[in-house]
C-alpha cells in the first residue's frame, strides 16, 4: 500500500475516533447511540496499538527479532513450547478474560456511561495494555519468570514477599466478591439455580465422557456439554413454574452463600479431572462464544444508551457504591483498564510460548485491548437499560427499601422514573419473581445482555430464556474462578507453609490438602458471609477492596517494570511506565484512604464502625468486619509503600551510578527462527 | 478468479489458525504433543498420564479476575 495512503487511513481513523469520543464527551441532555462507545473505543484501540505499542516496542523494549524465546531455549513439548502467535493470543485472551470486566464497568455505570468509559480506553492504552506487554516481555526475557520472582530479583526480598502477600489478598477478596456476586444472582431465583445446579453433574459426565468415551476431545466434549446446559436453562422454566419443584430450588442468600463455601471446598479438595477440568473446559467455552455473540448483537441491534453521560452520583451519595467518581469509578472499572492479576498471566504461562520476541506485542498488548473491549460492551450493556431499571436491579433494600413501591417512589424521586409495575412487569418477562436489590452487577448485565440479545433474535419471547442464558455465563464462568482459585491460593499456602513443615508443603498429601483448603476457603467464605450480612449488599464494602487489591498488584507490577526499565538504561523512556504507576498510586492511595478514614460511614469502614456502636443496640460482628476491612486495606497499602520506597531507592541508586544498572536476563542466545523474520 | 482463489485460502488459512488456537485453549494440542512426546498411542491410560501431569501444573495457574 502506497505510504501516503497508509498516512490517510490513518488520519481518517484518527479523525472518526476524535468524533466519536467528542459526541460521548459533549452530549448532555439527549441520548446517543452505542455505537458511539464502539467506534470512540476500536478508533482508541486501532491507534493505541498501531502507534504506542509500536513506539515502546521500538524505542523501550527494543524487541529483537533475533534473540530465541524461552520457549524455543528451553522447549520441552509441555511448559515450553514454540506456538503459533494467533494460537497464544488466544490462550492468553481466554486466560485473561474473567468477571472483572463485566461486572465492574456495570457498578460504575451509576456515574453514566462517560467517567467508565473514558478510563476503560484511557486506561487500557497507557496502563493495561503497556503493563501487560512489558511484563510479558520481561519474563520472555528471564526464562518465563513469575512476577514475584522478578520482583525479588529486581527490586529485593521485600518486592518478592509484598507481591506474594497481594495476590494472596487479591484471592481471597476476588473469590469473596466473586461468590457474591453468583448468591445476589441466584437468591430466591429456582430457574438460575437450577440451571447452575445442573452443571455440576453435566461437569462430571463430561469428565467422565473424556477419560472413557473420547479421549481427549475436548472441543467435541465442551460442545456437548453446551447443548446440555442450554437444555438445563430450557428445562429451568418449567422448574421455575413447577412450585413443588421449584421451592427446591429456590435458597436465601445465606443458604446459597453456606452452599458455595461447601461447593468450594469440595473443589479444592476433589481430583481435578472429576468437576474441575470438564468445568473449566465447559465456562471457556461459553465464554469465548457469549463474548463473540455480545459483540455481534451490539452492532446488529445498534441499541440506543438511556443512562445520561453523567449522573448526580459523581459527587460520591451513589446508592450502587458510595464514593466520587475520583478514585472510586477507576477503582470500580479494575480490569476493564488495567488488572494487576494480568501480570500473573503475563509472567506465566504464556511467557513460555512466546515464538519471538517480537510477537510479544500482539500478544501483551493486542490481548488486553480485547478485554478492555470487552468492558466496553459490558458498559453497553449496563447502558441500554432504563436508569430507573439499573438503579431498581442495583440498589440494596437498605437504600432504597424493601417494598417495590417504597423503592420505585426512592428510585424516581432521584430523577430516573420507574414504577412497581413496570419493575414487576420486567421481572416476569425474565422469569423471576422479583429484580429488586439484585446488587453485585451480574442481574442488571443479564437484563441488558437479553435486551439486546432478544432485540436481535427471537424477540421478547425469548427474553427470559436470555436473562437466564447470561445469569448462566456468569455464574458458570465466577464458579470457575473460585474453584480454580481456591486450589490456586491452596498451593500458595502450602508452598508457604512447606518452608515452616515440609509434609505440610507436599501437595499429595490429604491432611495437608484438607487443611489447607479449608483455611483459604475459609478466609474467602468469611468475606463472602460478611457481604451476604451487609445491609447495604456487600458489594459496597468487597468491590472497592477488591479492586484496591487488583490496582495495589498492578502498582508492584509497574515498579517491578519501572525498575527493569531503569536498570536498562532506558531511564528516558520512564515515563511509559512510570506515568500509570504515578497515576495507580494517586488513585489506589486516595481510595484506600476514604475507605478507612471518610467521616461518611457510607464510605469510610471506621466511621461506619462508629455510627454501628453508638447505635442503641450495637452489632458486634459488622463492627469487626468494619475493622477488619480497615486493617486489610492498610494492611495492603503499607505494603505497597514499601515496595514503592525501596523501589525509589533502587532507581535513584541506578541512576546516580551508585550501583551498576544490571538485569538479570537470560543471555542472548540466536533464534532457528531468524529466517522467518522477513 | 485468481481473488477469489485468494480470498479462499486466506479463509481456509484464518479458519486453521482459530481451530488451532481453540484446540490449544482446550488442550487438544497439549495432549496431541504429550502422546508423540512419549511415543504413546491414544488410550485410557496414556489420557490418564496426561491429566495427572497437566493438571497439575494447570491447577498452580492463577485465574483471572
Amino acid at each position: 500500500m502506497p505510504k501516503i495512503l497508509r498516512i490517510l487511513i490513518w488520519i481518517a481513523v484518527a479523525l472518526l475516533g476524535a468524533l466519536a469520543l467528542a459526541t460521548i464527551a459533549l452530549h448532555r441532555g439527549e441520548q446517543i447511540n452505542a455505537m458511539w462507545l464502539v467506534v470512540a473505543a476500536v478508533s482508541s484501540y486501532a491507534l493505541g496499538y498501531r502507534f504506542y505499542s509500536k513506539f515502546i516496542a521500538a524505542k523501550l523494549l527494543t524487541l529483537d527479532a533475533l534473540r530465541a524465546t524461552p520457549a524455543e531455549r528451553l522447549e520441552n513439548g509441555r511448559d515450553f513450547v514454540p506456538t503459533n502467535k494467533w494460537v497464544v493470543f488466544g490462550h492468553h485472551f481466554a486466560a485473561i478474560a474473567g468477571p472483572g470486566p463485566l461486572v465492574g464497568p456495570v457498578l460504575a455505570a451509576q456515574f453514566g456511561y462517560l467517567p467508565g468509559t473514558l478510563w476503560i480506553l484511557a486506561g487500557a492504552v497507557f496502563g493495561g495494555c503497556v503493563q501487560d506487554f512489558v511484563i510479558l516481555l520481561f519474563s520472555v526475557r528471564r526464562d518465563g519468570k513469575s512476577l514475584t520472582e522478578m520482583a525479588r530479583d529486581e527490586i529485593g526480598r521485600l518486592g518478592g514477599l509484598v507481591a506474594y502477600v497481594a495476590v494472596i489478598s487479591i484471592i481471597v477478596i476476588l473469590l469473596a466478591v466473586c461468590a457474591l456476586v453468583v448468591v445476589n444472582a441466584l437468591k430466591a431465583s429456582p430457574w438460575g439455580t437450577f440451571t447452575i445446579a445442573m452443571t455440576i453433574p453435566i461437569a462430571l459426565l463430561m469428565g467422565v465422557y473424556l477419560r472413557t468415551l473420547r479421549l481427549g476431545k475436548v472441543l467435541e466434549t465442551s460442545a456437548l456439554g453446551f447443548v446440555l446446559v442450554m437444555l438445563a436453562i430450557w428445562g429451568g422454566q418449567w422448574v421455575s413454574q413447577t412450585a413443588s419443584v421449584a421451592r427446591w430450588f429456590t435458597f436465601s442468600a445465606p443458604a446459597l452463600a453456606i452452599l458455595i463455601i461447601l461447593y468450594g471446598f469440595a473443589a479444592s479438595a476433589l481430583p481435578v479431572w472429576l468437576l474441575l477440568a470438564p468445568r473449566d473446559y465447559l465456562s471457556t467455552f461459553v465464554k469465548l462464544g457469549t463474548i463473540t455473540l455480545l459483540a455481534l448483537g451490539i452492532v446488529a441491534l445498534r441499541p440506543t444508551l438511556h443512562m445520561p453521560a453523567l449522573t448526580r452520583f459523581i459527587d460520591g451519595s451513589g446508592p450502587v457504591f458510595a464514593g466520587n467518581v475520583f478514585p472510586f469509578a477507576f477503582i470500580t472499572i479494575a480490569c476493564g483498564a488495567i488488572s494487576g492479576f494480568h501480570a500473573l498471566i503475563s509472567s506465566g504461562t504464556t511467557p513460555k510460548l512466546i515464538r519471538r520476541e517480537t510477537e510479544a506485542r500482539m500478544v501483551g498488548y493486542g490481548a488486553m485491548l480485547a478485554e478492555s473491549m470487552v468492558a466496553i460492551m459490558a458498559m453497553i450493556a449496563a447502558c441500554v437499560l432504563q436508569p430507573g431499571i439499573y438503579f431498581a436491579i442495583n440498589s440494596p433494600a437498605g437504600i432504597v427499601g424493601q417494598a417495590p413501591e417504597a423503592a420505585a417512589a426512592t428510585i424516581s424521586n432521584w430523577g430516573f422514573p420507574i414504577t412497581a409495575a413496570e419493575m414487576h412487569a420486567l421481572a416476569q418477562s425474565v422469569g423471576e419473581q422479583t429484580l429488586y436489590n439484585r446488587t453485585g452487577g451480574a442481574p442488571a448485565f443479564a437484563v441488558g445482555m437479553a435486551h439486546i440479545f432478544s432485540n436481535s433474535l427471537g424477540g421478547q419471547a425469548l427474553m427470559a430464556i436470555w436473562y437466564h442464558f447470561a445469569i448462566m455465563f456468569e455464574a458458570l464462568f465466577i464458579l470457575t474462578v473460585l474453584d480454580a482459585g481456591t486450589r490456586v491460593g491452596r498451593f500458595m499456602v502450602q508452598d508457604a507453609l512447606g518452608h515452616v513443615w515440609k509434609p505440610l508443603g507436599r501437595t499429595s498429601w490429604y491432611p495437608s490438602i484438607l487443611a489447607t483448603s479449608a483455611l483459604i476457603v475459609g478466609a474467602w467464605g468469611y468475606f463472602l458471609w460478611q457481604g451476604v450480612k451487609d445491609p447495604l449488599g456487600g458489594i459496597n464494602s468487597l468491590w472497592p477492596l477488591f479492586g484496591i487489591a487488583n490496582q495495589l498488584l498492578a502498582t508492584v507490577a509497574l515498579c517491578v517494570a519501572t525498575t527493569i526499565v531503569i536498570k536498562m538504561g532506558k531511564a528516558s523512556y520512564t515515563a511509559v511506565t512510570l506515568g500509570p504507576l504515578v497515576w495507580l498510586v494517586a488513585v489506589t492511595f486516595t481510595a484506600s484512604w476514604h475507605k478507612i478514614f471518610d467521616p461518611n460511614p457510607r464510605i469510610g469502614f471506621l466511621s461506619h464502625a462508629a455510627q454501628l456502636a453508638s447505635a442503641p443496640i450495637a452489632n458486634a460482628r459488622l463492627i469487626f468486619n468494619d475493622r477488619l476491612d480497615a486493617v486489610v486495606t492498610g494492611t495492603l497499602i503499607v505494603m505497597v509503600a514499601l515496595i514503592l520506597m525501596e523501589s525509589a531507592l533502587e532507581w535513584l541508586r541506578v541512576l546516580s551510578g551508585r550501583k551498576p544498572g544490571r538485569v538479570k536476563e537470560s543471555p542472548f542466545v540466536a533464534t532457528r527462527f531468524a529466517e522467518e523474520q522477513g | 478468479m485468481k481473488i477469489i482463489r485468494i480470498l479462499a485460502e486466506q479463509f481456509k488459512s484464518c479458519g486453521e489458525i482459530f481451530l488451532a488456537a481453540l484446540r490449544e485453549i482446550f488442550d487438544e494440542s497439549a495432549y496431541s504433543r504429550f502422546l508423540s512426546q512419549r511415543q504413546l498411542a491414544s488410550s485410557r491410560a496414556a489420557y490418564a498420564a496426561f491429566r495427572q501431569e497437566h493438571e497439575v501444573a494447570k491447577a498452580r495457574r492463577p485465574r483471572c479476575c
